[in-house]
């Protein structure tokens, strides 16, 4: 057995008692991954249906036999034994090789595809050309990076969530909120977009979904931003606004938008963020199943709760200065095309949504009293600024916003920098050593919103029992944002975090009975109010 | 004024926190020779299981003690002298204190046992005895806990957790019954039984421990002359309070630091909290020592109080209490005897195949409500403290008995087979009017 590196260990502290039917299961997904390799350099054989065929029942019957195996013979409860002893999960020798392999993997997916057999001219080739099979099979098309991509994803969120339900069998509310999960991914991000392709003409998935890395349904805005991307393509390439798919691109952005403004705000009113950020969110998904083994890595420190928030909300803001930007450029390309939506309709929404908000801003102080006043002044200097700009461009004569000529430059970047490198690249590449939810944590601009919403206007809190905590501090290790739940909850205090995603894990391992997710109204009981962070 | 408080536990990082929140100028001094910064005890089987870090158990990060201004020590104190008002330490310095506030805790208690200081041979209280665990446990084939109480099923969990067997010696016949009712006792030994790898034996002592050539423990020998082959025994019959100080102080002990009502020992400006604090007037029906964790939470604020603007009355809340064996959750709230006493009667639900029960005592005459008990259930504790407290009588408990139910959503609820177990027993009618939520709990609360 390993030496491990943790401050107590003297000796080796953890046998892990591996069953031979545990390693052979182990086996066939080591199988299954030796054959990706190999498939990378492109074999004539690895493109048979059955090669592909083969590693998905690998995957499949190894992940979910070694699940099997690895909890079916302990009775139901929690089950962090030795989490901090293995070298995986304590950021060890194999926690920091899984980190690298998953690190590169997606830099090649962004930025070299061709390493993974995508070629711009002729047919696909090495792990990509593995998956055509599968890809023509649902829509028609021979696969992209994005589809193996994103079956690969969807194969992880089923697979690694049939072991979440099993080893949370315990608890009703995780079993129910990973099938939703697992059912979100399947149907939502991998196969209706799949068939819908299949529907729809060849050319306008060229024309809406050429660039779109892993097109994603039940995203909105602003996780949807690429979609601005493809209509702008689409816009050019196909003469505006009158062909099917560019109103279907421009449905598409206007229901994205107004699920944010409309949908969401219901929906995170009555239940907190968590009904999307882990119950449909795919980021979220992979998190809760793939991540679930590194939840406990997330930094519980201050400094990072401090970093975290203005991180979050700096790429809130970029989003929406893009947002703006984009499709006030649009608009203004287009200012004839006879759309009922004008600039000037345009602007009037930017700036009823960002100047209203400000004035809550100042004119509830009770309901915003846990923001600094510091705060405060910077989020209303930035949601003035963009409103005069953005006036400011209606009445030039230019027609540029933000005194930008083109506005690619700003999508490019925002598509490098939060889409890919920190979505992507840091969000998922960095599970074994920052944990699983790094993106949704520093992040997601989606998530940033519903954490807007779920602090001051909602009634999900999790409630803390009394004084029965024994600040023994489990909640606030495996909470995957790193919000210090104890910190709360030894003060007998509810805890509504901004950033709380409702996976419901706090209350689960404390083992005091401490901790509940529940909806409610405020009292005027001074200990059952929640002070909202 | 300075505060020196000897101990940096729960109850003495209470005081701390406390005396600043209510005076910002004070100087307040912590000691405590036993690790640099405060961690919770309560939580060192996690740390020995994997489940966190020793870091993980510390409720403060390290800025939070100088933001504070609340300075540490980290050395034994070995005299305290009140004429003078001065501590003295192990390594000679000493340390002048205007209020001296002893939190000493406690440690295991040994009862003269053959061999009790062998190697291999231990208490678990300590981060050194956490440690010394660790260290023993690198070549251990089989372990024995001595003593059925609530650190020793804690202790034979942690070896569980490394698949090293252990034999759980339990003097009783049946786990903690001086705490618990027959059912919820009888409950727990089946919750260890289901536990492949740790060997309960009930109704077994420990007589003595023999050692091998090098002077660590190679087997004990139980009451029923059985011979158990292990290399460490973990001792784990409760626990006494430390009060080595007293003596030397003059101060007055009994099993701990007498303290009046205001937590003040027999000497003026050294008051006791936590483990060490036995109280001369229990409220009716407690213990004078309650060594759990929240006793010396409790104590903290009240004594901060005392120390910065003059006496107040520490007063014994509701008692309350949980405890974990193995997946088995346990509350409870109020008073709940091991049986039933003279007036009382207990409406007792168990499900028919799960590890879970809820248990209401009440008065049979009255019907007042005193006491829940719950295994694999979790309940509200101010919804039931609340009942206790306002003496709500059983029928509007049973009918509102919703409200207090906090196990986490889509979980199962039992509140209807308790009413139903009710009208059963006592010929009535009664319908659950209140279901599980917030909104319930508010609304019992707020009545
Ligand atoms: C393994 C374990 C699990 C437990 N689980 C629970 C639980 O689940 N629920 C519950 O309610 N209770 C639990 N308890 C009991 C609870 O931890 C104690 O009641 C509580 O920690 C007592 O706090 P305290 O501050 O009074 O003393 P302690 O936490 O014992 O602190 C006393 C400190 O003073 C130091 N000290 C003593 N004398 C000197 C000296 N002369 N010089 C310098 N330093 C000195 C000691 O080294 C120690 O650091 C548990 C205890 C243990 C050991
Ligand atoms: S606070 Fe609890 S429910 Fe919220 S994200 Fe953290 S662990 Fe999950
Ligand atoms: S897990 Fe429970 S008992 Fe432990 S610190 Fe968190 S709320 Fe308190």
């Amino acid at each position: 057995m390993s030496q491990v590196d943790t401050s107590l260990s003297l000796a080796n502290p953890h046998p892990r008692n591996m069953s031979t039917s545990q390693k052979v299961f182990l086996a066939l997904v080591g199988v299954a991954i030796t054959m990706i390799f190999i498939s990378l350099f492109g074999a004539a054989a690895t493109r048979e249906a059955t090669f592909l065929w083969t590693i998905l029942g690998l995957l499949t019957v190894g992940g979910v036999g070694y699940t099997w195996e690895t909890y079916s013979h302990e009775a139901a409860g929690i089950k962090n034994n030795g989490v901090w002893f293995f070298s995986e999960s304590n950021r060890g020798a194999l926690g920091w090789i899984f980190g690298v392999a998953l690190t590169a993997f997606y830099i090649s997916l962004y930025w070299f595809p061709e390493w993974l057999g995508l070629n711009s001219e002729g047919p696909n080739t090495g792990l990509i050309a593995v998956f055509d099979p599968l890809s023509k099979m649902l829509s028609g098309n021979p696969a992209s990076q994005w589809f193996v991509y994103g079956t690969f994803y969807t194969i992880s969120i089923l697979i690694l969530g049939v072991k979440f339900i099993w080893k949370y069998r315990h608890s009703n509310y995780h079993k129910i909120r990973t099938l939703s999960i697992m059912f979100f991914q399947t149907a939502f991000a991998f196969l209706i977009p799949e068939f819908m392709a299949r529907l729809n003409h060849q050319e306008a998935i060229q024309a809406t979904g050429v660039s779109v890395p892993y097109y994603d349904l039940k995203n909105m805005w602003p996780l949807n931003y690429y979609n601005f991307d493809g209509y702008r393509i689409e816009a050019m390439t196909n003469d505006g606004l009158n062909s099917l798919t560019g109103n279907l691109g421009f449905i598409m952005l206007v229901v994205g938008i107004s699920s944010i403004f409309i949908i969401s705000p219901i929906l995170t009113y009555f239940f907190g963020k968590r009904w999307y950020c882990s119950w449909v969110c795919g980021c979220g998904g992979l998190a809760e199943t793939a991540g679930d083994p590194f939840r406990h890595l997330s930094d519980k420190s201050l400094k990072a709760w401090r970093i975290e928030r203005w991180l979050i909300h700096g790429v809130l803001a970029f989003a929406v200065i893009m947002t703006v930007a984009v499709v006030f450029s649009y608009l203004n390309q287009h200012d004839d095309a006879g759309y009922w939506i004008t600039k000037e309709i345009f602007t009037a929404m930017v700036s009823i949504t960002l100047l209203g908000l400000t004035a809550l801003l100042w004119l509830r102080p009770k309901l915003f009293s846990t923001i600094s006043p510091n705060v405060k002044v910077i989020a209303s200097i930035i949601m003035v600024a963009i409103t005069g700009l953005t006036i400011q461009a209606l009445f030039a004569s230019n027609g540029k916003i933000f005194f930008m000529e083109d506005t690619y430059p700003l999508r490019k970047w925002y598509g490098f920098f939060i889409g890919a490198a920190f979505s992507g690249v840091v969000g998922v590449g960095f599970y074994p050593l920052m944990g699983s939810r790094v993106w949704c944590r520093f992040g997601c601009p989606m998530a940033a919103i519903l954490g807007l919403q779920q602090r001051f206007f909602s009634r999900f809190r999790i409630t803390t029992n009394g004084g029965q905590c024994i600040s023994c501090g489990n909640c606030s290790t495996y909470c995957e944002m790193g919000i210090d739940v104890r910190a709360y909850a030894q003060r007998g205090q509810n805890i509504v975090r901004a950033s709380c995603v409702g996976c419901g894990v706090c209350s689960a391992v404390c083992p005091r009975g401490v901790l509940s997710l529940e909806n409610g109204p405020n009292t005027g009981n001074s200990r059952m109010d929640d002070v909202r962070y | 004024m300075h505060v020196v408080i000897i101990g940096n536990g729960i109850a003495g990082v209470s005081v701390a926190r406390h005396v600043r929140k209510l005076d910002s100028d004070c100087d307040i001094t912590m000691i405590s020779a036993e690790t640099d910064f405060h961690w919770s005890r309560t939580a060192l089987m996690y740390i020995y299981m994997g489940h966190m870090t020793f870091e993980n158990t510390q409720p403060y990060e390290k800025f939070f003690w100088a933001k504070n201004r609340i300075k540490l020590i980290r050395k034994y104190v070995t005299q305290v002298d009140p004429e003078k008002r001065t501590l003295t330490f192990s390594d000679g310095d000493a340390l002048p204190y205007d209020k001296l506030v002893l939190a000493t805790g406690s440690s295991p208690n040994k009862f003269g046992w053959p061999g009790q200081d062998l190697a291999g041979v231990q208490g678990m209280v300590s981060y050194n005895d956490l440690q010394s665990m660790e260290e023993y446990s690198r070549d251990l084939k089989h372990a024995v806990v001595v003593g059925g109480g609530l650190i020793g099923i804690e202790m034979a969990e942690m070896f569980h957790s490394r698949h090293i067997p252990v034999t759980f010696l339990v003097r009783e016949e049946s786990f903690w019954n001086r705490v618990m009712p027959p059912d919820e006792s009888a409950m727990i030994n089946r919750e260890i039984r289901n536990t492949h790898g740790i060997d309960l034996r009930l109704g077994t002592e420990l007589k003595e421990i023999l050692p091998d050539e090098n002077g660590r423990v190679r087997c004990i020998i139980t009451n029923e002359g059985e011979e158990i082959p292990c290399q460490f025994v973990g001792l784990t019959a409760g626990v006494h309070p430390n009060i080595d100080l007293a003596a030397q102080a003059g101060i007055e002990t009994h099993r701990g630091f007498l303290v009046d009502k205001y937590l003040e020992t027999s000497v003026k400006d050294i008051f006791a909290v936590g483990d060490c604090a036995q109280l001369r007037h229990p409220a009716s029906g407690r213990r004078p020592i309650e060594a759990v964790w929240y006793t010396g939470k409790h104590m903290g604020p009240v004594l901060a109080q005392t120390l910065v603007n003059g006496h107040t009355e520490y007063v014994q809340k509701t008692w309350f209490n949980s405890a974990k064996f193995i997946n088995l959750e346990y509350q409870v709230y109020g008073d709940v005897a091991s049986e039933i006493r003279d007036g009382e009667r207990h409406l007792y639900w168990e499900h028919p195949h799960d590890h879970k029960s809820v248990r209401i005592v009440y008065n049979a005459a009255t019907g007042i409500v005193t006491g829940f008990n719950l295994m694999g259930i979790r309940y509200r504790s101010d919804v039931c403290i609340k009942w206790i407290e306002s003496q709500a009588s059983i029928e509007e408990v049973l009918q509102n008995l919703g409200a207090a139910n906090f196990d986490p959503e889509f979980f199962r609820s039992y509140e209807r087979e308790l009413v139903r177990l009710y009208n059963e027993q006592n010929n009535t009618d009664l319908k659950l009017k209140r279901k599980k939520g917030l909104r319930n709990a508010f609304a019992v609360l707020k009545s």
